[in-house]
């Protein structure tokens, strides 16, 4: 049983990890409708850019905030002006490519810019163990789950109940009305990217200790979102936290229970059901088709 | 588009300045740059380099210098198969590379069709069970190496079951598949097969499966970031039993990444940086200088690669492809007259290389040299 | 079809035809590999080009066609026998991922396939009974065509480049047929389609099967070029770039995937000399691309067309103006 529990915990702990890449990523689809396959390459980068700020001397938090500011400048708004805006008006499969390049360019140019090697990265958490009931947890991994979920929650609680978020929402669901009601669409569109932007710096923040700084973590990491973001329900914010979640412990019952080699296939069955059967995920709301 | 012309012409103009005019031997290097084995391939191509350099500066072999070219495979078999074909076009003397074994199974089919000596850095022991007369492998192969780790766990530590934990590709299953047969010729039982995924993150259903085979000793074989991984979540979990590698568990890399959680753990190790050798002290002091950090032993595979074939082609005396081949069979060098090849090794009519190795463990977060276990031919 | 886009087409197949014996044979090698993949891009353009489907999950037709042919190869029998098969097996597979499709939209059916894709890589990386795992299979010979040994690198690129012509010429048969109506119907409006009495979900699934078939044979292609495969050239990374191709030559564009597979296949041999930044290089090469062309480099000829129309409308709505005012 403790087994179990062990594995259920883990599970959780990557879970969040997931749901916060996860998160980003329904956002812009929901505020803007871009596709971002640069996904796990926007968590990828502030990894390294506060690595840059500390190897020049800054701490932990220092690098993080100005870190905090280069990705809303780079990942929000340049590559909302750069990329999202002039694309989006020709359809999704541009956006698309040319966040599949953009996703090509950033993993290569880290690697031929700064080193192909993995890199430690400091942990905000000690490495203190807690045994409870028989199940050893670390500080790290409770201390992931608690901000993952702090996250998503004051993002939910922005999204809900202040007006800015609630005008990005109404942007999100009907941009037309919008418009009419005088909310400015632009910027409620850059504050998706900013946010956007934000959550991945602190996914970066939680994910790299573990994940360690190198330059083809955003493959596996957004593989994995892609699939948390439409199991959990790809218009909640909730959903994104869900979704990961259930990926992270499914795969580690999975690889204990069933077969290793096969761990992945489990999350693909989950997916593949709730496309088929639920396909606005397991929290979302059904989407009207519009003629 | 104007910004990206100017780049390229820039960097076409650097690199034909760069290339010297008088190279006469010339070095294709195959290497996986970007992909899976990216660490590898860049730190074998590294590793070469580094000893081109050297040998130029004093003055090449049989006078003439060596020109040496690097090109990325992209960790990719099919486009490995293409650069082998390249290279022989381009009137390569020898090919360096590729590293991982699954791209070293096509290239070697071209090098052999073109009669090129080709040093590659993989451990499958396939490769040298072709009859390909004109590959040469610059490390062990897994066949060499498992039996000396079998022959530590079964008198050593004296375990009478292993549990065997192992990535998930060419690499790990090619050594896992070699460690069984080793601990079966020694009378040891793998209780657990335990695959993981390269790349994986969370390693708690792996180690719980190994709790739970409740054997004797833990034989950990994964790449480099999957190892510290590994390391400390046996350190969460509270494994308490000997775990063991060979190679990468213990590499400078993996200790940097798992911090305390490597301490205790032991490996079989062919090149390891912290040998107390010193031909191998200042072959680390030389590669930090050239590339500030610290190499693995791909980078020690390119390094003596070169220097190996520097031995033949002097043995030879003459620049011909297939007296070198034939001058590498039944190579036998001493590292006190090439200091190059660091160890004194020979290499077999396979291709297979011989020679000594050490049991390490990880003690206060440095790699500590146990023993010292001769080459298997050792002639004193 | 027009006279100039005959020209055209005579033009490159000369090209086709002409260049190869000039080149070593690694030029050779990469002039096969870029034909091989503008078969199994043609495939995913009349998927998600002409019927505006989405499919990220090519690359596993693609290697279910490679090993079909390996596994057959390595048993004893003919290629011959393997290729027939490899299509009969895509197109079996391929009317299955059409299902989903049916009842999924945009984004959840590329994830859907996407899943797809996964699961047989995964499948070909641990059977390693039927498939080698890992190790993949070694030592695939080349057919023979009527007698004639094609193990030659020049003879195998002539075989390659015939089965490529004869795809290609189904294909425009296809789509210049009622059938490649009833397909960009779909793309465009499939509701009024439907209302007209086009079968959708008829024509859903033949565009995932036909498609699939493509990138079989182009598989069964790429197998005996390489002589040895694994599942790495079949994951999600190679469909991803396989859409890439397609969307990057001009989706909808019948000469697209020519276009398209040369920029995926031969751009990032030329953009070698920038050593370790070239994919740094192709990857923003792709991003300026589309800022520039969204519909792809075959659009060009279309924008220049629309550009003139719209000055010379301009100029006659100036030439109107300046009539009334006078």
């Amino acid at each position: 049983m403790t087994d179990f529990l062990q594995l259920v915990f883990s599970g959780v702990a990557t879970g969040s990890i997931y749901a916060l890449a996860a998160l980003g990523f329904t956002l812009l689809w929901q505020a803007s409708g871009t596709i971002n396959f640069a996904q796990g390459e926007f968590v990828m980068l502030p990894a390294f850019c506060m690595l840059a700020f500390m190897a020049a001397g800054a701490p932990l938090w220092l690098a993080f905030f100005a870190t905090c500011a280069v990705a809303v400048l780079v990942l929000g708004w340049a590559f909302k002006r750069g990329i999202a805006d002039p694309l989006l008006r020709h359809g999704l499969m541009p956006v698309v490519v040319a966040t599949i390049g953009l996703a090509i360019a950033a993993r290569n140019g880290v690697r031929a810019g700064y080193s192909a090697e993995a890199h430690p990265f400091p942990s905000l958490f000690g490495d203190q163990l807690f045994n409870i009931a028989g199940v050893t947890i670390t500080l790290a991994d409770m201390g992931t789950l608690v901000l993952a979920l702090a996250l998503v929650l004051g993002t939910q609680a922005f999204l809900n109940k202040t007006v800015t978020g609630r005008a990005m929402q109404a942007v999100a669901q009907n941009t037309e009305s919008a418009t009419v009601l005088g909310i400015n669409v632009p910027r409620m569109v850059f504050y998706t990217f900013a946010i956007n932007a934000l959550l991945a710096t602190a996914a970066a923040l939680l994910v790299t200790p573990t994940y360690l700084a190198k330059f083809d973590i955003g493959e596996g990491l957004g593989n994995k979102a892609f699939f948390a973001a439409i199991i959990g329900g790809f218009n909640n914010s909730r959903g994104a936290l869900l979704g990961g979640v259930i990926v992270g412990v499914c795969e580690n019952l999975a690889a204990a229970y069933i077969s290793p080699a096969y761990k992945d296939a489990v999350a693909l069955v989950l997916f593949m059901a709730v496309i088929l059967f639920k396909p606005q995920g397991l929290l979302g709301k059904k989407i009207e088709r519009k003629v | 588009m104007n910004r990206i012309h100017k780049t390229l012409l820039a960097t076409a103009c650097a690199l034909t300045l760069a290339t010297p005019a008088w190279a006469q031997i010339k070095l294709s290097g195959l290497y996986e740059l970007s992909g899976a084995g990216a660490t590898a391939g860049t730190n074998f191509k590294n590793g070469v380099e580094l000893a081109v350099k050297e040998i130029n500066a004093a003055g090449g072999i049989l006078g003439k210098k060596l020109e040496h070219t690097a090109a990325d495979t992209q960790s990719n078999p099919g486009v490995a198969k293409g650069l082998t074909v390249k290279a022989v076009d381009d009137g390569a003397f020898a090919i360096f590379g590729p590293v991982f074994s699954g791209s070293i199974m096509v290239s070697m089919a071209e090098s052999r069709k073109a009669e090129v000596p080709n040093f590659v850095g993989g451990e499958a022991a396939a490769i040298t069970k072709q009859g390909n007369p004109y590959v040469f492998r610059t490390s062990f192969t897994q066949d060499t190496a498992m039996p000396k780790v079998a022959r530590y766990i079964a008198g050593g530590l004296k375990a009478k079951t292993v549990a065997v934990l192992f990535v998930n590709n060419d690499f790990g299953k090619g050594g896992r598949d070699a460690i069984t047969k080793a601990l079966a010729d020694v009378g040891v039982k793998v209780v657990a097969d335990i695959s993981t995924d390269s790349g994986q993150v969370d390693f708690s259903a792996p180690v719980l499966k190994a709790k739970q085979s409740n054997a004797d000793a833990l034989f950990v074989y994964t790449n480099e970031e999957e190892s510290a991984r590994a390391l400390r979540e046996l350190r969460k979990q509270g494994y308490n039993k000997p775990i063991v590698g060979e190679t990468t568990l213990t590499g400078q890399k993996v200790i940097e990444l798992a911090g305390d959680a490597a301490n205790g753990a032991t490996a079989h190790v062919g090149l390891t940086i912290d040998a107390p050798n010193p031909l191998m002290l200042k072959f680390k002091a030389n590669f930090y200088r050239a590339y500030n950090y610290f190499s693995d032993h791909n980078g020690i595979k390119g390094y003596t690669g070169v220097y190996i074939l520097k031995a033949a082609i002097e043995k030879a005396g003459k620049l011909d492809k297939k007296a070198v081949a034939a001058a590498l069979h039944g190579l036998n060098v001493k590292a006190a007259k090439e200091p190059g090849v660091i160890f004194d090794l020979s290499m077999d009519a396979n291709g297979d290389l011989d020679r000594e190795s050490f049991m390490v463990e990880v003690k206060g977060g440095k790699q500590e040299v146990r023993e010292v276990l001769p080459a298997l031919n050792a002639k004193k | 079809m027009q006279r100039k886009h005959l020209i055209a087409t005579l033009a490159i197949l000369a090209l086709l035809i002409a260049v190869p014996p000039l080149l070593k044979n690694y030029g050779v090698y990469l002039f096969s590999t870029w034909v091989i993949f503008v078969i199994a891009t043609m495939g995913l353009n009349l998927t998600i080009g002409y019927a505006g489907q989405k499919s990220l999950g090519h690359a596993a037709f693609f290697g279910i066609g490679a090993y079909t042919v390996a596994i057959l190869l390595k048993a004893g029998f003919s290629f011959w026998l393997g290729l027939p098969l490899a299509m009969v097996g895509c197109f079996g597979i391929g009317l299955a991922l059409g299902f989903p499709a049916l009842r999924v939209q945009t984004i959840y059916l590329a994830f859907a396939t996407l899943g797809f894709n996964t699961a047989v890589w995964l499948v070909m990386r641990n059977e390693e009974w039927l498939t080698g795992g890992t190790f993949g299979i070694n030592g695939i010979t080349r057919p023979s065509f009527f007698g004639l040994e094609l193990t030659g690198a020049l003879p195998y690129y002539y075989f390659v480049l015939g089965v490529a012509l004869l795809m290609g010429a189904f294909l425009w048969k296809l789509l210049t047929s009622p059938w490649g109506k009833a397909f960009t119907a779909l793309r465009d409006n499939p509701i009024r389609a439907e209302s007209l009495g086009v079968n959708i979900q008829a024509y859903t699934l033949l565009s995932f099967a036909i498609g699939a078939v493509y990138a079989g044979v182009a598989g069964a292609l790429f197998a005996s070029l390489v002589e040895f495969i694994e599942p790495a050239p079949f994951t999600v990374g190679a469909s991803i770039m396989m859409y890439l191709m397609v969307v990057v030559g001009g989706a909808g564009y019948f000469f697209g995937p020519l276009l398209g597979a040369a920029v995926g296949v031969l751009l990032p041999e030329w953009l070698r000399f920038a050593q370790a930044w070239y994919l740094f290089v192709f990857g923003s090469a792709v991003v300026l691309l589309m800022l520039w062309l969204p519909d792809g480099l075959l659009s060009i000829p279309d924008r220049i067309k629309a550009k003139r129309l719209s000055r010379e409308a301009s100029a006659a709505r100036a030439a109107a103006a300046a009539k009334v005012q006078a």
